[in-house]
């Protein structure tokens, strides 16, 4: 992008003094009220909440009703009480299935696959295929959670219309199949790009090579291609792992039924805390989240930093 | 040769079932809206307007796409300025405990989610009177946006030579007028990333203005969608594909937009 500023041709002194970065004189002072705004905001509104919720997580605050106006203090009761909870339970198997299912196999099995597939390729296409996996990634979530509401649908769907399988209820009697390959769908873009990014840094000669030396597709991806990028591969297991198991949007899709048999932590979180009123409880829930969250990043940030 | 023969068949069938897998889906949002009294099926459209009009009249619809506008732009504007600043002052002044502070806003970003935040979010708006407040969401989204925007902005910044900043300084700019009129010109691509970054985001955004903004005349196109196929059980199609067109032209326009433009590719952070 072509700048519109001519720098002036000033007579570079040699000014005297330690090197400093602050070129334009900034001071520290203004440079605190510089990042005030920003910190101000993010404390507010997500440093805060992250304590509040282990606040919350410890009083039995309800949403309506008495312990509403007081809430008391009940330690470690609700997270006692919500990992007694066999709804609790259920919903982190579902989260793991949906994980492991749409994230780890669907979606850098797939992102992978078109990756390598398209990897020598230029034109028309390969624009076509990423094209369409990229919009299946962008548009909005509601619009595409009712589009396979339209695709699943049990008597005119296409998938049933393809498949001669009229009445087939799929988000009635597969419903974690159903979220799993929708989210598949929707977020193979991420890996894929990667992927593709990465593959680009592959050295064609050690390809080149192996191949002289009569290696098969399997060897030649085991053994160069997988070491060159194995750095790419753990990003984005932990980056498109955490993701999904922050999503909300199978909520859009089945809404948590029929009787729990999607509801995966997000939902249950919004259900225990928002449907039922049990803030405290929620929160407790939430909590949980948290604290895995916190140990993804943290592999994720230390992994980068023995990168760097 | 058989190899390579069986290699192009495999090839392209391959390449047709992931065609097929990724088409199927939107074939809908593509035909019915141009349907009379579309149902489930994919069909060939006859054409017809009549559910454009029908969108048109809806009380909700159009000014829920505006509403999407106000909460994408104004996060946007906020998530872009707020980020640029602090990532300029981060990135060519030496805060005390600035490596520090960088290191917990990455954390941050990533382990807190709206679905982690809900509740307390949820109570913090109407503890603070935001519920209902279009604005209050905007600051609340920002401050979801901005550990991240501040990371990849700061990549840009360190990025950019400070030469111009010295010269600028040596004729007796202030460092304000600095920042406006020399670093906001070389960091532009970068506040264009951010800001198409944000707007995605928000656009497609359903968790937060469904939690907190519960006045149907302020909600954004991601919650009336769900009101348009919950109300009464039964969805209104020719409603809801046509709604839904009109909600996803403005991402494609902008993607094939940033992707004309910039390439759409990883930036610095992500990739290693």
């Amino acid at each position: 992008m072509a700048q519109a500023i001519s720098p002036p041709e000033a007579p570079k002194e040699t000014r005297t003094g330690r090197y400093s970065s602050d070129a334009a004189g900034l001071g520290k002072a203004r440079a605190g009220v510089f990042v005030a705004p920003a910190l101000l905001l993010v404390a507010a509104f997500l440093v805060f909440p992250a304590l509040w919720v282990l606040y919350l997580g410890l009083t039995n605050y309800r949403l309506t009703g008495a312990a509403a106006a007081e809430p008391e203090f009940v330690g470690l009761g609700n997270l006692l009480g919500a990992v007694a909870d066999p709804a609790f339970w259920n919903s982190t198997w579902l989260t793991v299935q949906f994980v492991l299912g749409s994230a780890v196999i669907g979606q850098v099995g797939l992102g992978f696959t078109i990756a390598w597939l398209l990897r020598d390729r230029r034109g028309p296409l390969k624009r076509l295929v990423e094209g369409l996996v990229i919009l299946a990634w962008i548009l909005p979530g509601a619009i595409v959670s009712f589009l396979w509401v339209a695709l699943l649908d049990r008597d005119g769907g296409t998938l049933n219309a393809l498949l001669g399988l009229p009445g087939f209820a799929w988000l009635l009697d597969h419903p974690m199949l159903s979220i799993i390959v929708f989210n598949t769908w929707r977020g193979t873009a991420f890996s894929m790009m990667l992927y593709g990014a990465a593959l680009s840094n592959v050295p064609p000669s050690h390809l080149e090579s192996a191949r002289l030396a009569g290696a098969s597709s399997w060897q030649q991806l085991r053994d160069v291609v997988f070491p060159h990028i194995r750095g790419h591969i753990l990003t984005n297991l932990l980056l498109i792992s955490l993701w999904t198991f922050n999503d909300f949007t199978p909520f859009l899709l089945t809404a948590g039924g029929p009787d729990g048999k999607s509801e995966v932590l997000a939902v249950h979180v919004y259900k225990v805390a928002l449907q039922s009123g049990e803030l405290g409880h929620g929160a407790a829930v939430s909590t949980i989240i948290l604290l895995i969250n916190l140990v993804v990043a943290v592999f994720y940030l230390r992994l980068l930093r023995s990168r760097r | 040769m058989t190899r390579f023969v069986l290699g192009r068949i495999g090839f392209s069938t391959l390449v047709a079932v992931l065609l097929a897998f990724f088409t199927l889906p939107l074939l809908w949002l593509v035909t019915a809206p141009f349907t009379s009294n579309p149902t489930y099926e994919v069909t060939v459209p006859d054409f017809t307007w009549d559910n454009f009009a029908a969108v048109v009249e809806h009380p909700y619809a159009l000014p829920s796409l505006w509403n999407s506008v106000v909460l994408s732009a104004g996060t946007a504007a906020l998530v872009v300025a707020f980020a640029a600043l602090a990532a300029y002052a981060l990135s060519r002044v030496r805060l005390p405990g600035r490596d520090a502070l960088l290191y917990a806003l990455l954390l941050l970003s990533s382990i807190i989610t709206g679905t982690a935040a809900m509740v307390p979010l949820f109570q913090l708006a109407v503890e603070l009177n935001l519920i209902d407040s279009q604005f209050g969401l905007i600051l609340i989204l920002t401050g979801g946006l901005l550990p991240a925007a501040i990371f990849m902005l700061k990549d840009f910044v360190d990025a950019t030579p400070q030469s111009y900043e010295e010269s600028a300084r040596v004729f007796g700019a202030s460092p304000l007028q600095i920042v406006r009129h020399v670093v906001v010109p070389l960091v532009r691509p970068g506040l264009a990333t951010i800001a198409v970054w944000a707007v995605a985001n928000v656009w497609g955004n359903f968790l937060m203005p469904y939690l907190l903004l519960s006045d149907v005349r302020k909600q954004p196109a991601a919650v009336i969608t769900y009101t348009l196929y919950t109300e009464g059980g039964q969805a209104n199609l020719s409603m809801l594909s046509t709604f839904g067109l009109l909600y996803s032209i403005p991402v494609v326009l902008m993607y094939l937009f940033v992707s004309k433009k910039y390439g759409f590719r990883f930036h610095g952070g992500i990739k290693r």
